[in-house]
């Protein structure tokens, strides 16, 4: 069955069953490997992506649930809100393995879209539904708020 | 000790580069393992034309950031600017020497063969510039990748002498000087991890992303317990499903004796191969399978515990150490404790499931890795599969976390098995639930405890029945404990026994070893004696460590273990322990944290351990606040001395935040039970991780001292169970014995 998707503001069409995952959509059909897989029951957050600018867990999402939105991964995600977190991530030097890093920075572009200058509390909030297994929280609190810093000025 | 020669090779690249390799033995013989041969020759540089410098790093990259440590160890003496170096990942080839992750043992086993390999190529570039000038090489330095006449302020970068180098002799390695400390201008130097710029934009580099043309996608399912074979399936209906290119039974049978190997391989299942993972996945939940599940079917957890407390009240079957008379010291000591100590069986739980792609064609296997080991893989996988190990090739791809796991290579061979089977580019990828039913358990354990303090205060005796897995002297791989294991060697009448029962299981290292469990073990029970004494934590440990008499303490021989990966005996650590470098940093963290000089709230409290494992030393001190047994860590504080130099500051930190964040995990939630031989944990709702908001502050300092730079990925973590559980303990008089906290009704504020 032929399914239409937005994905990174391209229009195309994928011959998978409708209840497929998002996630193995993105990665196995459009090679969008960005998204990654850690737990298939939306617990690990690893898979996120946006749909209609939310953060929402593809491992979760059936790809026919996913038409209806406009999605963006890592792969296509808007510079404003990439480049701040991209380059915080780097200058702050939060990845280990790295592996849940595009889930983190998904979460954190989908909470500076709402909340441009988050308190700790509010990172708390919106990143605990992404697990890193190698324990970077405390860089990841503080690359969220050099790029907020960056994001305003940005803005301004 | 083995004689130290060194050789280096120089080849020239197309286009008038130059490629060094030099072979270097190994430097700290007594860090190596003793059979260990002369590395080969090897390449670690290349230089283009054009300048440009690429490094290579040897080791595989599971997240300790060691693609990092290793190129910046070479870059130092090769005298170029980090910012122009390029790294990359050497596949497994024994041209490397040991290319292996595990044991907290690159920083000691490279630092000074990587400077060395960096300082002659340098030797070479000032050589080959002197050459081209007719000077002596003595007039000659070299400087941020160019080589400079110091007479004539004449210069030449390293990409115009590449081509000239690579004719020259190679330098006597002995001959070489290496920069004093206060030289370094990246050692030393914090550097952001050389693959974040690709992490963060989601670029395919890891095990899981890896694509071949043509490539299929495989799931395996193994029986639900260890060891079961498939009897029978509808494989005919999975065949007829969607995608699905190939379905058939793995008839491989292992050994389930008293105690399972380390890393059997291959194990028994059933394939499904599909055109894509989904479809494959989707099938094998179709799957109708009749297991023979073998004698692992009657274990349970239940069942264990009741046996370790059975074995407690027997002679135990084996004395590793008894140093005085423990139970004549018992009788006459001023104050004696009785306790059981227990912890669980927990999982890698890796974020990246096990992944791994194979292609065989012609005879010839070609693997694309995240394994730890993979000269381990590479022997097992011929065996199994009957392919000599010449004709194996293995790619190594950055592991999304791996903690021990990728030691075992059993992923590995089944993606071999199958490729061979099919004769078609595969991928295997393991469902969340396939890595947590099917892992290499950190194994649980039970201590049965005495102890007696006399009338000053002091440990006079100090006796352990350890109840474990294992057969007869062997001990199931992970589940021994070294006799010296502290206070081995610093109370004068210490016994310490073991008693073994069998199991079918598969164990082994997760992320420090041993420690990892026998740290809340012993620095509980400490904790118990000083408070039983009346003494300050602080202050009753600083007097156990002053009670040696000698600040270094011999070890005893190593117990058997059965298989273990050679690189996480404990037998790789230097043997002995010093008390006055953890002394050290033992004062320091009680310094820091202002230990018995800060008023705290009621129901908050600050506990204190500290641990030597994998040659660090460390000690944390934990500020808790449990409201009815909701617990709040506010902060930790760590003291760590891994010798005179840290090597990247920053990823040093970040080892040490994460070993953090990851013993909050064990300590809290983390635990593997079997049912009928069932692992009943499946996925991470249960068994968990910690979560950003239960996140504490971490406040971290280096103790720097004249000791080799040494090893970061495993010693900060063992001591953070024991300092919370003794803050618990401090804050509300519940003293915390047996692990995970959520069983005896605690959570994460």
């Amino acid at each position: 069955m032929a399914i239409q998707l937005t994905v990174n503001g391209r229009s195309t069409s994928v011959e998978v069953p409708a209840d497929t995952p998002l996630l193995w959509v993105l990665r196995d059909v459009l090679n969008l490997y960005g998204t990654k897989y850690g737990c298939g029951i939306g617990q690990c957050g690893a898979c996120t992506v946006h749909m209609g600018g939310k953060a929402i867990r593809s491992c979760m999402t059936p790809v026919s649930a996913a038409a209806s939105a406009p999605i963006a991964t890592i792969e296509g995600l808007s510079p404003r809100l990439a480049q701040p977190l991209q380059a915080a991530w780097v200058d702050v030097d939060v990845p280990q393995c790295g592996y849940c890093q595009v889930g983190q920075i998904m979460s954190a572009a989908a909470l500076l879209s709402t909340h441009p200058k988050p308190t700790d509390q509010d990172i708390d909030e919106a990143m605990s539904g992404n697990l890193c297994r190698c324990g970077t929280y405390v860089r990841i609190r503080q690359a969220i708020h050099r790029a907020a810093a960056a994001h305003q000025k940005g803005v301004a | 000790m083995l004689t130290r020669r060194s050789f280096l090779h120089v080849t020239a690249l197309a286009g008038g580069g130059m490629l060094i390799g030099v072979s270097v033995e190994p430097f700290a013989s007594a860090q190596q393992q003793p059979n260990q041969t002369p590395l080969d020759p090897n390449n670690f540089i290349k230089i283009g034309a054009d300048g440009s410098i690429t490094l290579i790093s040897r080791n595989p990259e599971i997240g300790q950031g060691i693609k990092n440590m290793l190129p910046m160890l070479i870059a130092e003496e090769l005298d170029v600017d980090w910012k122009q170096v390029k790294v990359e990942q050497a596949d497994y080839d024994p041209k490397y020497g040991l290319q292996s992750t595990g044991g907290s043992r690159a920083a000691s086993n490279n630092f000074i063969p990587m400077q060395q390999v960096g300082a002659a190529g340098r030797q070479m570039l000032i050589a080959a510039a002197a050459k081209k000038w007719g000077v002596p090489e003595s007039e000659c330095f070299a400087s941020n990748g160019r080589v400079y006449h110091r007479p004539t302020d004449r210069s030449l970068g390293y990409g115009e002498l590449a081509a000239t180098a690579a004719t020259l002799p190679a330098p006597d390695l002995s001959s070489i000087k290496l920069k004093p400390a206060a030289e370094y201008k990246i050692i030393g130097q914090s550097t952001s991890g050389v693959d974040v710029p690709d992490i963060v934009s989601g670029k395919p580099i890891y095990s899981i992303d890896f694509k071949l043309p043509g490539m299929l996608y495989a799931v395996y399912q193994k029986c639900p317990v260890y060891g079961g074979k498939a009897v029978s399936a509808n494989l005919d209906e999975i065949r007829q499903m969607p995608g699905v290119k190939d379905a058939f039974i793995v008839d491989h049978s292992i050994d389930v004796g008293p105690v399972m190997k380390s890393d059997p391989g291959l194990e028994p299942g059933i394939a499904i191969v599909a055109e894509t993972w989904w479809q494959a996945q989707t099938a094998r939940k179709k799957l109708n399978v009749k297991w023979d599940e073998g004698e692992a079917a009657q274990q349970s957890t239940q069942e264990f515990a009741e046996r370790a407390t059975q074995l407690s009240q027997q002679q135990p079957q084996r004395t590793l150490k008894n140093d005085g008379d423990v139970d004549k010291a018992l009788s006459s000591a001023t104050k004696t404790l009785e306790a059981a100590y227990s912890y669980p069986f927990i999982s890698h739980a890796a974020l990246e499931p096990r992944s791994c792609t194979a292609r065989y064609e012609n005879g010839k296997l070609e693997v694309w890795s995240n394994t730890q080991q993979p000269a381990r893989g590479r022997q097992l996988a011929s065996k199994i599969l009957d392919i000599p190990e010449d004709n194996i090739t293995i790619h190594l791809l950055r592991a999304g976390g791996s903690f021990g796991r990728g030691l075992t290579n059993d992923y590995m061979c089944e993606v071999g098995y199958i490729a061979k089977k099919i004769g078609t580019p595969v991928k295997l990828l393991w469902s969340r639930e396939d890595d947590m039913t099917h892992d290499y358990y950190r194994p649980g354990g039970f201590h049965f405890l005495k102890g007696g303090v006399d009338a000053s205060g002091k440990i006079v005796a100090w006796r352990n029945h350890f109840v474990s897995y294992g057969d007869g002297e062997t001990f199931a791989p992970s589940a021994s404990i070294a006799p010296t294991e502290f206070p081995s060697g610093f109370v004068p009448n210490f016994a310490m026994f073991s008693s073994v029962m069998p199991l079918r299981l598969k164990t082994g290292a997760l992320r420090a070893p041993g420690a990892n469990s026998q740290c809340f073990v012993m620095q509980s029970f400490i904790d118990e004696l000083a408070h039983a004494a009346g003494k300050d934590p602080v202050e009753f440990r600083l007097e156990l460590l002053a009670q040696s008499g000698k600040n270094l303490v011999q070890a005893a021989a190593k117990p058997k273990v059965e298989n273990e990966p050679a690189n996480t005996r404990r037998g790789a650590e230097p043997q002995a322990y010093n008390a006055a470098r953890m002394r050290g940093v033992l004062e320091m963290v009680a310094e820091k944290s202002g230990w018995g000089k800060r008023s705290l709230p009621k129901g908050t409290a600050m506990g204190v351990s500290f641990h030597y494992s994998f040659q660090g030393y460390f000690a944390h001190v934990a500020e808790v606040a449990v409201n009815n047994k909701a617990v709040k860590v506010n902060k930790v504080w760590v003291c760590g001395d891994i010798g005179s130099q840290v090597i990247n500051p920053s990823g040093a930190l970040n080892q040490v935040q994460g070993a953090i964040m990851d013993g909050l995990s064990e300590l809290m939630y983390q635990q593997i039970t079997l049912e009928q031989g069932r692992v009943v944990q499946q996925n991470f709702n249960q068994h968990e991780l910690l979560r950003i908001r239960n996140a504490p502050q971490v406040e971290v300092h280096f103790l720097k001292t004249e000791y080799p730079p040494t090893g970061l990925g495993e010693p900060a973590l063992p001591p953070l169970l024991p300092a919370v559980c003794n803050a618990i303990f401090a804050a509300t008089g519940d003293r915390i014995r047996a692990l995970p906290l959520v069983n005896s009704g605690y959570k994460y504020a």
